[in-house]
């Protein structure tokens, strides 16, 4: 069992994650069977493994069952409004350049209402770290049609199945610019942790998208089994294909999920190309911002 | 404290309203501002991106008004003075981080560079028909600050005090100009840093285990702040939250932090309202106006006062919270008021609330566009003086 030398945060032998947890916020209000605490298991191994100084992580999320994580987690957190954790997170990177800022929020607040900005912090190439935990709907409202649920599914709000598309969202993350991309299921614990710490080494825009349970509300509706049932459909239909063409790798309600590390690529994060387009056309005359200054 | 001379152009300038607001944001300190490009408030954020580079401050241009007026709170809990800047369209898309930023008392500036509305209205043209929609425009129950410049040098001077109000009271502080005020240029005086004043953050001294991010301190009823980084592991939420800042949401917390976040502005008002009268002792009548309708207003009062009319004039410098205290104690004592706005009738519900029926109160209302024609205002006068 490894420890971590943060000051504030002495890691429990026989818990690991215990102290990087509110515990006097428990119990929590995820549903039983819920991939949710799953991913914040890995978050943590992840915040662990890759020793992380936990007063620079700063973390920041939308509305929703996965928005609550940030009212979980013994960090600076900050639990924002519906689909505007990542422009929040960015003026939180830019006021606080050396702090890591994590987003950590679900799918329908990332890609509806929250959409526009992550395709502009994508282009940007923001130096943030997005956890987008794709349950597939609206969960926390009770089970509506999100812009990511597969077709021919029940939902709340389409009683007769679902026939909008959906988006593939390592394609559409990695046509807006981000520079890792990669995708698990929580089933793949070992390979999230890996995949959250490799990201957090990385400058730039990364996106981790973990596909998730909602037994209570999306396994049930469409007589896909429980928890467990998810945990075995996960591992049968699973397929590891690191630096598989994004294009190809949409959901489906019961098809292949392709997973694995998708883009790993290089480009100037916006506050260094920033710095380097300021200085070059001011001169001596720039005077970079310094972090908070609160005169 | 004074402002950091890094910021502070010192001289005298000449220069349009939108400019001395940006100058005035910056001398205030602010080192941080996101916003999206809106008529006729832009030239703010234009001057702002100019100068940024120069003074240590970060500018970024955002992918519309929602994303603006949340990157900015982002950057205030990252430890920097932010502010955004917009109009009417924008104003509206802005309402949810209003309360966002009540609910998670963020100090930050809004300036609101009105425009004729509804909807798209007119672009270039004033109107001053925002001001309910500043204090009412965000869900739930709310106080806020805002302040009516009515000439660029207070363009400059309130939005100075729009940042240091809002860091006593961690509260969103609204400088609620129109489009005249924006674009008119005048001489604008600049002092030199160490004749301006500027609230600092009021960033706490506790140690980690005693320190609640929302625990109330001192007769402001305001919490001390923090940002990121300090090791204090702050939750920051727009539920309902207790003092540690986390989600609590009973009828009693909710009764508890509610009713303190309007108490703090509401039992300080008369500490926080600015207003400025004249010759409104002896008076019959008086007329009530702001920001570029007080301008149009003098020409109306002295005509009246050439026919031998006694007139006072009262303009409202702080808006918002209302300056109760001084309408019910003036509203016995004259014949009437008369509100003159560039809207259909916004500020004078407050004035007829307040003057509870003890003297006349008339509105002179205009949809904007252009200003009112000081006879209109004048016709007012003589009817309620009759």
């Amino acid at each position: 069992m490894s420890t971590t030398t943060t000051p504030d945060c002495k890691v429990h032998p026989g818990n690991p994650v215990e102290s990087f947890l509110r515990t006097d916020r428990m119990p929590h209000i995820w549903c039983p069977g819920c991939g949710i605490g799953t991913t914040v298991n890995c978050f943590t191994r992840a915040l662990i493994d890759s020793k992380q100084d936990l007063n620079k992580l700063a973390i920041v999320s939308g509305i929703g069952c996965t928005g609550r994580v940030a009212g979980y987690v013994n960090l600076d957190s900050f639990h924002t409004t519906h689909g505007r954790a990542i422009p929040f997170a960015t003026g939180l990177k830019l006021a606080s350049p050396e702090t890591t800022v994590v987003v950590y929020s679900g799918d329908g607040d990332l890609f509806a209402i929250g959409g526009n900005h992550l395709i502009h912090a994508a282009r940007r190439n923001m130096d943030i770290k997005v956890i987008c935990v794709n349950n597939l709907t609206y969960a926390m409202t009770g089970g509506q049609t999100a812009p990511t649920t597969p077709e021919d599914v029940i939902t709340a709000t389409a009683p007769y199945g679902t026939y909008d598309p959906a988006f593939n969202l390592p394609y559409l993350v990695e046509a807006a610019g981000a520079v890792y991309v990669a995708r698990w299921t929580t089933f793949h614990v070992k390979q999230l942790a890996r995949s959250m710490q490799e990201m957090f080494a990385k400058k730039g825009f990364g996106f981790i998208e973990v596909v998730s349970p909602c037994p209570t509300l999306y396994q049930r509706r469409n007589k896909m089994g429980d928890a467990l049932d998810t945990m075995k459909f996960y591992k049968e239909v699973s397929k590891t294909k690191h630096g598989a063409p994004t294009s190809e790798v949409g959901l489906t309600k019961s098809g292949e999920i392709v997973v694995g590390k998708f883009v790993d690529r290089e480009r100037p994060d916006f506050t260094t190309h920033m710095h380097e387009h300021l200085q070059h056309s001011l001169g001596d005359k720039y005077i970079p911002a310094e972090g908070p200054v609160c005169g | 404290m004074h402002a950091d001379p890094v910021g502070v152009l010192t001289g005298a300038h000449f220069m349009d309203g939108d400019h001395a607001a940006c100058e005035g944001a910056i001398a205030a300190g602010a080192r941080f501002a996101a916003g999206y490009p809106i008529t006729p408030s832009t030239e703010v954020v234009e001057r702002f991106s100019n100068r940024a580079p120069r003074i240590g401050a970060t500018f970024i241009q955002m992918e519309d008004e929602l994303a603006a007026s949340i990157a900015i709170l982002g950057a205030v809990w990252g430890g920097v003075k932010a502010f955004t800047v917009t109009s009417g369209p924008g104003f509206s898309l802005m309402m949810e981080h209003i309360g966002y930023a009540v609910m998670t008392e963020t100090p930050c500036v809004f300036i609101d560079v009105q425009r004729g509305g509804p909807s798209t209205g007119l672009p270039t043209l004033p109107a001053q028909a925002d001001m309910m929609q500043v204090k009412w425009g965000s869900h739930g129950d709310y106080e806020i600050i805002a302040l009516c410049p009515n000439s660029p040098q207070e363009c400059f001077d309130l939005t100075i005090q729009a940042f240091n109000l809002s860091e006593k009271y961690r509260v969103p502080v609204f400088v609620m100009m129109d489009e005249v005020v924006g674009h008119m240029t005048e001489k604008v005086v600049i002092p030199s840093a160490d004749k301006i004043e500027v609230e600092p953050r009021h960033f706490t001294t506790k140690d980690k285990s005693s320190f609640q991010l929302y625990a109330p301190v001192g007769e402001e009823q305001t919490p001390e702040m923090t940002k990121v980084g300090e090791g204090y592991n702050v939750h920051v939420t727009g539920l309902t939250h207790d003092e540690r800042g986390y989600p609590n949401m009973t009828p009693a917390v909710q009764e508890r932090m509610v009713k303190r976040l309007v108490t703090k502005i509401r039992d300080n008002a008369e500490k926080i309202c600015i207003v400025e009268q004249n010759q409104v002792e002896g008076a019959d009548v008086v007329v009530v106006s702001y920001g570029i309708t007080s301008r149009v207003a003098q020409r109306a009062v002295e005509m009246a006062r050439a026919e031998g009319l006694k007139v006072g004039t009262l303009r409202l410098i702080t808006a918002w919270p209302f300056p109760e205290h001084i309408f019910r104690a003036l509203a016995p004592k004259v014949k009437g008021m008369v509100v003159a706005e560039l809207n259909l009738g916004q500020m004078v519900r407050e004035v007829s609330r307040c003057a509870e029926g003890k003297c006349r109160v008339a509105a002179v209302g205009h949809a904007g566009g252009t200003v009112h024609n000081p006879q209109d205002i004048l016709k007012a006068i003589q009817e309620v003086a009759r």
